[in-house]
């Protein structure tokens, strides 16, 4: 084990730089997936005829299947019936049509958990159904949703390492360029890329456990 | 249209690599509800350092990804001489990750058994090991079953790592086939039939025993 030379200026540089491909690709994907996920899970929740239940399908569909399989996908079979995307926007699709599916159960579950009495109240006091969803149900059920959802982020960010099958630049696939220099830094670089995914990983769970404290 | 004339000429590589992901899911799912057990049970006895112990594992396993710890089994160990094969590295890698979930559920299954079970049962004069065995665990298994079918639905999602080392599973068999048929769209359409065809049903199981149980509280 070479822990010197493992840690050395250009290796340490090179692991950050991709910790922030990491990042850039989990961001970006945390942003759209949540969009995406609300809207799913309201229409789902909504049970608009016809529509509800296509959703219910592709959602069950998607969420049933491995995020490896769907990154393999976007990033090599897409291109055969002509919809060619490079690595990182081909990660971030494949990331954000994954999360979003399991993001919008999480919204569904958190809708489903409001009081019906709430809706049949504001309705009753003269709300249209999308002002109840937007005004009453909406924000309560945000707020019961965000330990799940922080945790669903966590995952994410773990999950953008699964781009390493496309060799996308991020904090694993340079680990791995690295440990191919020299059997000595598999370790030290090991350690080292745990720490990174842990520290970021743990904060954010943290702040989930904060909130979900608060909210008692 | 799909070409089936894939699926049907390759079929005998379809179903290597559907049993091989069947058997690592099933493997690392005993693996890991042994490990899960040890663990959740240092988190919830009377001793201090154990319950360390068992948070820092939970802690850490739970907060890096999948894919590192796979690779920690099939690059990190052999740089310090320890060889596995890829299948066995990856059902390792599975295993270790999959613990600590399980852990997870079975002791929030074990804190979810009111306080005065094991107050009642340690009065009456049974040892902790005793009111464990006989009292909580029994009571603990019917909450944590509903749980520890969609950590075993994630299990089969995530041993398609096992493709990224050439572990003999159905996503390293569909890389196979499609590098023989030069398709790949096809080729992986019927990869992902053959996953859904191992979680639609486990996940429509998991949803009754969840209405179940629901009901029966």
């Amino acid at each position: 084990m070479d822990f010197i030379g493992a840690y050395s200026p250009a290796h340490l540089t090179f692991l950050l730089q991709g910790f922030l491909v990491t990042l850039e690709v989990a961001f970006i994907s945390i942003i759209f997936s949540f969009i995406f996920g609300i809207i799913i899970g309201v229409i789902r929740y909504t049970k608009i005829p016809g529509i509800s239940q296509i959703f219910a399908i592709i959602v069950e569909t998607i969420r049933n299947l491995p995020l490896l399989l769907i990154i393999f996908f976007t990033y090599f079979a897409l291109p055969e019936v002509g919809l060619k995307l490079d690595k990182f926007y081909a990660a971030i699709v494949a990331l954000v049509v994954f999360e979003s599916a399991m993001l919008s159960e999480i919204v569904r579950g958190g809708l489903n958990s409001i009081d019906k009495g709430q809706i049949e109240a504001a309705r009753s006091s003269g709300l249209t159904y999308i002002q109840t969803l937007w005004y009453i149900v909406l924000p309560q059920a945000l707020r019961r949703m965000v330990p799940p959802i922080v945790s669903q982020f966590i995952s994410l960010l773990k999950d953008t390492s699964l781009a390493i099958v496309i060799a996308l630049p991020e904090l694993m696939n340079h680990a791995q360029i690295i440990n191919g220099r020299n059997v000595n830094y598999v370790i030290p670089i090991f350690i080292l890329v745990a720490l990174m995914y842990f520290v970021v990983n743990y904060s954010l769970s943290l702040v989930s456990r904060r909130l979900e404290y608060k909210q008692r | 249209m799909l070409r089936y004339s894939i699926l049907f000429d390759h079929w005998d590589m379809y179903m290597q690599g559907f049993v091989n992901t069947l058997k690592a899911s099933v493997l690392a799912l005993i693996g890991s509800l042994i490990i899960g057990i040890i663990i959740a049970i240092f988190r919830i006895a009377p001793i201090r350092p154990l319950n360390w112990l068992g948070a820092a594992y939970v802690e850490f396993i739970r907060n890096i990804p999948l894919v590192l710890i796979v690779f920690v089994f099939f690059v990190g160990l052999p740089a310090v001489g320890i060889r596995f094969d890829p299948f066995t590295a990856g059902t390792l890698g599975l295993t270790v990750y999959t613990a600590a979930f399980i852990a997870e559920v079975i002791r929030s299954g074990i804190l979810a058994v009111p306080k005065g079970q094991m107050e009642a049962a340690r009065s009456s004069g049974l040892t902790y090991l005793q009111t464990m065995r006989y009292i909580i665990l029994p009571q603990a298994i019917k909450m944590v079953i509903p749980p520890l079918g969609n950590q075993f639905i994630n299990l089969v999602k995530n041993s398609s790592v096992l493709g990224v080392i050439a572990g003999l599973d159905l996503m390293y068999f569909g890389d196979l086939i499609s590098s023989e048929t030069f398709v790949t769209f096809d080729v992986y359409i019927f990869v992902a039939l053959f996953y859904l065809v191992l979680t639609i049903p486990l996940s429509l199981g998991v949803g009754y025993l969840e209405r179940r149980l629901a009901k029966s509280r």
